[in-house]
């Protein structure tokens, strides 16, 4: 076992050893002050959500850094308006923090608002905001009334908890919008598509799905998503939850409010793919062509791409991976997918689970699979060689790890090149898996090179 | 994306548009990691330290680490000592750094941590380990860029590290040894600064050198302090040198003054070696410093890149540039490009500072005197003038490609950050040999443009 942090036992299980049923991990705490945490802050949990909304001026009420960091760095797609992925910030200066910085972020909205003519707007409150004082809702307000869209304050202050916050705060700025709009003419077979932005494109492939089944989509939050249909997306009938961290306390207000129930999905993997698709058609039940058409599609597209899964299956099988992701429900698909393509999940870490994804995670997984909690590299880098993973599926900070160590990758975060959702996706993966873990440069790296050498003196 | 911008151009005072700069912490993580040893803290909420790394590591494609003292709430309301404190503790505990580099944010800046306090205290208390270092730079990102930080760190490192042993002057003139303060740049930059530095025989110490640290060979392990950097011995063994050479007004020449009031160690301050003539200066000063001679083998890069710059001249002259970075690299590289009979049109930063614009004002006086100098403005702005007035090359760093796209105007990568390319982390860009890199690369640019949309009985083979 190598050295954790004090206080970080809690966070790290070992499936399989003394009493490891009985674990209940320690999490949802924030970082230990001096970790090297794999995580981030209030305003990058709003940043993220709220970021795919295109028709949508987002500016950021702060110093520079933030809205820099956050320019066009997720692979949001927008099937139209590209708004979204410029970098708008009041560049807040000394004299800002000392006199205030209303009156810039009022001059900015406006200036703004009269050259984009957006359909709404977002104000991120930074760190600095938070501790200077400034009345962002006042500023809001008056924007507001002045040019006639709504002009939304999201409270993501840095400092004011975690990521998991800043998703709250990005939810709570979304619900003043939904119940503003004309709900007629929506099916009585309708859904919201919750937490899914569109990375890649997958959002269009969805969309696409529930369409052949005759559902209509109101308005996924917030993939290639448009102010008008946020607006009425209480007109739905259902709320599919896909990223549970993320949009859970959207879908719990809506159900609050609006009386609409809510189903967690996934849209990773044949399975979870399948299960989110027979979910709707199981609450549309008053309309049994709706399953109907479900199983035909899951039928067709499951075999447009199984025969082609089977073969990478081949090559991958008892293959190792790690999996550090953002958030743990994410980690239950890819241990799934990966166990659909033969591989076994050696590692699986999150940096935002709670105490009931990670009981799941543990019953989920094989025997001796390491479990972590807001990991950081050398816990990582350690574990990896422990269990001498083929592949490391993660984000941008994990990436040059893995391939220091000799290992593959791939990127389930939003730099992801290649839809990774439905089945289409489910073949992308495998596809993208395949090309890492059995690149020929692998060969070459030294973990690899000196097992070969150490196997040809054996067998000599 | 950029299908807003109009040709209209009002001034703004309250409103940044694609900024051609970040904040001050991510410069001073930067430099933190070319100590050797060095974990850069981050004095703040999660968030910066999170971003500054995942930016790094998007420049560098290597992993990058530092701390946080995870601010939350209480600390922003009572301050950060206790986060500070703890979070020293934990780095030497489970870490175990050299030293540690703390800088700020502007949270803890604006509730007025006082950083020297919380380290004289945690040394008091025994939480910083013998042999151990803390050093610290205030690094609010409501002020300056993220030159100005990394400025300031390593401006920390000489205030904190650098010491004067006595030694005679005729001790130190028998040592020889010469500061070199590289400034904003690559670790092949660093790499090549060396090798200039080895190939003249003169003896240096360089810091910060993130060489051997952003640019590590994969050998199948995960190093969290890899062998790279600048020694704290040997930054403080910059006391006792003979003289400094501070390559860049904005990144290098504080810490060099700094050195010179502290440790009367008397600094030649450069701009960054790019093009001929500022690796000419930067040659001359190790000759002079150094008190060695010219070898050869530097003498026949240099005509190298003299022959190449004959071969290709026809191909740059008159050609009309934006270039926008930071403000070291944009005054140095105009330099070369006014050498390589090209015509600076926009030169901008997105940092502030006046010796920006008296500098470059010099340097285009009388080969592009029309030229727009521009500090503190971003690439909004430069979208904007190219619209009223185009240009055929567009220089800057990897924000710049959406201009250049919408505008159909060749572009050539360069700066910080270089988010989508892999050159900057193999080849250097400054001396001779990086001259020629960097005229292959605009010259690859405009001609390979030309191949691919000028009309077809124009399509030549031979250029």
């Amino acid at each position: 076992m190598i050295d954790l942090l004090p206080g970080r036992e809690k966070q790290v299980v070992h499936t399989g050893g003394e009493g490891a049923a009985a674990t209940v991990m320690a999490c949802g705490k924030n970082s230990v002050a001096g970790s090297v945490s794999q995580r981030a802050c209030v305003f990058c949990g709003s940043r993220v959500v709220l970021y795919p909304i295109a028709d949508a001026l987002h500016i950021v009420h702060g110093p520079v850094g933030c809205a820099a960091y956050t320019w066009d760095i997720r692979g949001a797609l927008s099937s139209g308006p590209q708004l979204h992925r410029n970098s708008f910030s009041t560049d807040l200066q000394e004299m800002d923090v000392i006199y205030g910085g209303e009156k810039k972020l009022e001059a900015a909205l406006l200036e703004l608002i009269a050259h984009h003519s957006p359909k709404a707007a977002f104000v991120y409150s930074t760190c600095i905001v938070g501790i200077i004082g400034d009345d962002v809702s006042a500023v809001c307000n008056r924007v507001a009334a002045q040019t006639g869209i709504p002009v939304l304050g999201v409270h993501s202050e840095g400092f004011k908890g975690t990521k998991k916050d800043g998703y709250k705060a990005a939810c709570d700025a979304l619900y003043k919008l939904i119940g503003t709009g004309d709900t007629s003419n929506i099916s009585p077979h309708s859904i919201n598509i919750l937490g899914e932005f569109n990375l890649a494109g997958e959002t269009w492939i969805l969309r696409d799905y529930y369409k052949r089944m005759g559902i209509e989509v109101v308005s996924c939050l917030t993939g290639d998503s448009r102010i008008e249909d946020i607006r009425r997306a209480h007109g739905a009938k259902l709320n599919l939850v896909q990223c549970s961290g993320s949009m859970t306390s959207l879908a719990k207000m809506m159900e609050r409010d609006h009386g609409i129930p809510f189903k967690r999905v996934s849209y990773f993997g044949i399975e979870d793919m399948s299960a989110a698709l027979y979910e709707a058609a199981k609450f549309f039940k008053d309309d049994p062509a709706i399953m109907d058409r479900a199983q035909n599609l899951v039928r067709e597209e499951v075999a447009a791409i199984y025969p082609e899964l089977q073969r990478f299956k081949q090559k991958l099988i008892g293959k190792k991976a790690a999996i550090y992701v953002g958030g743990s429900f994410k980690a239950f698909s890819l241990m799934r997918a990966l166990r659909l393509i033969g591989m076994e999940t050696a590692i699986v870490g999150s940096q935002t689970g709670d105490k009931d994804d990670y009981q799941q995670l543990q019953e989920m997984a094989d025997p001796g699979t390491i479990i972590v909690d807001d990991a950081n590299p050398l816990e990582l880098a350690k574990f990896c060689l422990e269990k001498d993973v083929d592949l490391f599926i993660g984000g941008v900070k994990e990436r040059p790890i893995a391939y220091k160590l000799g290992i593959g990758f791939c990127d389930h975060n939003h730099e992801r090149k290649e839809p990774l959702a439905g089945y289409i996706g489910m073949l992308n993966f495998a596809k993208e898996v395949y090309a890492s873990v059995a690149s020929p440069v692998w060969q070459f790296a030294p973990r690899r090179a000196k097992r070969a050498a150490l196997l040809s003196q054996n067998a000599a | 994306m950029l299908n807003g911008t109009t040709a209209e151009i009002k001034p703004r005072e309250a409103l940044r548009i694609n900024p051609a700069k970040t904040c001050q912490p991510i410069g001073a993580m930067y430099a933190s990691l070319g100590i050797n040893g060095c974990m850069p803290h981050s004095h703040g909420s999660q968030g910066c330290c999170a971003y500054h790394r995942s930016h790094l590591t998007r420049h560098f494609k290597e992993p990058v680490v530092a701390t946080s003292s995870s601010f939350t709430e209480g600390a922003s309301v009572f301050g950060g000592l206790a986060n500070m404190t703890q979070a020293l503790s934990n780095i030497f505990t489970i870490y175990n750094p050299k030293l540690v580099a703390v800088h700020t944010t502007c949270l803890s800046e604006v509730i007025g941590d006082d950083i020297p306090m919380m380290i004289k205290k945690a040394t008091e208390e025994g939480i910083i380990p013998a042999g151990k270092r803390v050093i610290h730079a205030n690094t609010p990102s409501f002020v300056g860029s993220h030159v100005t930080g990394f400025a300031s760190m390593v401006a920390a490192m000489v205030k904190y590290l650098s010491e004067s042993s006595g030694k005679t002057e005729a001790q130190l003139k028998d040592d020889g040894q010469l500061n070199l303060i590289p400034g904003y740049i690559d670790p092949a930059d660093m790499r090549e600064l060396k090798r200039i530095v080895k190939e003249m025989g003169v003896k240096t110490v360089m810091f910060p050198d993130t060489s051997g640290v952003l640019d590590l060979p994969q050998d199948g392990r995960y190093r969290m302090f890899p062998s790279g950097g600048a020694t704290m011995e040997e930054i403080k063994s910059a006391g006792d040198s003979v003289g400094t050479i501070a390559l860049g007004h904005f990144a290098s020449h504080p810490a060099a003054i700094e050195l010179d009031e502290k440790c009367k160690v008397p600094a030649a301050l450069l701009e960054l070696p790019y093009g001929l003539t500022n690796t000419d200066l930067f040659i001359h000063a190790l000759r002079n410093h150094g008190g060695v001679d010219v070898p050869a083998t530097i003498g026949e890069e240099r005509g190298r890149l003299l022959d190449a710059m004959s071969d290709m001249h026809q191909y740059f002259h008159g050609k009309r540039v934006a270039i926008v970075g930071d403000p070291d690299h944009v005054i140095a590289l105009t330099q070369f490009l006014v050498e390589l009979d090209m015509k600076p049109v926009y030169v901008f930063t997105g940092s502030s500072g006046k010796h920006f614009e008296q500098r470059l004002t010099d340097i285009l006086a009388n080969h592009a005197p029309d030229a727009m100098v521009k500090q503190n403005v971003d690439l909004f702005e430069l979208h904007q003038q190219i619209k009223n007035n185009p240009v055929d090359l567009i220089i800057g760093n990897t924000y710049s490609k959406y201009i250049s796209r919408a505008e159909n105007v060749p572009f050539v990568r360069f700066g910080f950050p270089i988010l989508d390319r892999m050159g900057h982390r193999y080849f250097p860009c400054v001396g001779y040999m990086g001259a020629l890199r960097l005229m292959e690369l605009i010259n690859d640019a405009l001609l390979d443009h030309k191949d691919r949309d000028c009309a077809e009985e124009n399509f030549e083979l031979i250029q």
